[in-house]
């Protein structure tokens, strides 16, 4: 049953990405928010939910997707991450500017801003990685290894910076989706044998 | 089923715990003659607003900022401390001047200021508190409430002289 199993694939991504952003518009703390802290704040979860996105993209692993469509795909949400981030961030350089310098100087009290600072350069690095491809002349196989390198900061990163947040995030499905995107992006970098010798059994080249 | 804890074990426990009670009331006061100055925490100076006015409450209330005034060294209690107080609340953010307030330490060093319920902002339910008056080192804190539904919130200044 090919049909029914796209179907949950589906499904289940978009519940993954979706469910959190439902619960988190129930917060009692949005009555007490600016629209800037509330936006910067559910541009974080979309940046969250985008994350399990691209390694199902980047992989190929959606159903009724060409790997060509999924990867041109994977280079418009990766843009659309980036974009995320930078919400994310200057909406809470508005909200209060000194917690957001305290945090790009790591000198923020709390730690888990930390992990989103390391998290934000992460994926700025790796997007900038993706602008440059052809520009740089790496090896296929070089670029593939730095590019999943710095996705891989960007996830745990950024799982470590939103679990210990007290913030409009539900807390269960919060930590479903930390759990899950962090699952999905080390079974696609496992599967793909990026780091190791052995090359994958399916090659997939771009 | 054999149980882990034997009646030697309890015994042995409840026979350390209170020898290290006994300890800790016993070297406390010794301590006091040399009561260390609270440091000032990372963060503590975020959104200050020098010169808060002194208030009898901060906004609509519902929510008590108190705590102790002492002075370093002997750790006696300072009365007259004016101490700044301010914090993201169900009435308006932190950089908001209606958020902030002070008050004065009574005859005991104790104070305690009527404002609105502290909310969770930048991750933690957190408020902010300064002594910036002159007479001792400037003092900035970022004390973080063990539960965002807490009612109050007990801060506790040591004070250096300049």
């Amino acid at each position: 049953m090919p049909k029914l199993r796209s179907l949950l694939i589906w499904g289940a991504v978009i519940a993954c990405v979706a469910v959190p952003l439902i619960a988190a518009a129930q917060s009692p703390l949005l009555e007490w928010r600016e629209p800037v802290y509330i936006t910067a704040g559910f541009a974080g979860i979309v940046g969250l939910g985008l994350m399990l996105v691209q390694p199902l993209l980047a992989a190929g692993l959606l159903p009724d997707l060409s790997l060509a469509k999924a990867r041109r795909l994977h280079v418009f949400m990766g843009a659309a991450l980036v974009l995320s981030v930078l919400l994310h961030v200057g909406g809470l350089w508005i909200t209060s500017p000194p917690d957001v310098i305290d945090a790009l100087t790591f000198r923020s009290p709390t730690p888990f801003s930390l992990w989103g600072v390391i998290a934000m350069w992460a994926i700025f690095a790796a997007a900038l990685l993706a602008g440059l491809r052809r520009g740089l002349k790496l090896r296929v196989t070089t670029w593939r290894k730095v590019h999943t390198g710095l996705a891989a900061i960007t996830v745990s990163g950024t799982a470590a910076h939103a679990l210990p947040i007290e913030g409009t995030m539900e807390t269960l499905s919060k930590v479903v989706l930390c759990i899950i995107v962090v699952g999905v992006t080390a079974k696609v970098i496992y599967d793909a044998r990026i780091w190791q010798r052995r090359p994958a059994r399916k090659t997939q080249t771009r | 089923m054999t149980s882990l804890i034997t009646r030697r074990t309890l015994l042995a426990t409840g026979l350390a715990t209170g020898a290290a009670a006994t300890v800790t009331s016993l070297t406390v006061p010794a301590r006091a003659a040399g009561v260390a100055p609270t440091p000032t925490m990372r963060g503590g100076s975020n959104n200050y607003l020098p010169g808060a006015p002194i208030v009898d409450r901060i906004g609509g209330g519902g929510f008590w900022m108190t705590g102790t005034v002492r002075r370093a060294g002997d750790g006696a209690p300072l009365e007259g401390q004016r101490i700044q107080i301010w914090a993201h609340t169900t009435e308006g953010h932190e950089r908001e001047p209606h958020s902030h307030g002070a008050t004065l330490t009574d005859a005991y060093g104790a104070f305690r200021l009527e404002m609105p319920q502290i909310v969770p902002a930048f991750g933690q339910p957190h408020g902010h508190l300064a002594y910036d008056s002159g007479d001792f080192k400037t003092v900035f804190l970022r004390p973080i409430m063990p539960s965002a539904s807490d009612k109050t919130l007990a801060v506790h200044f040591v004070l250096e002289p300049v």
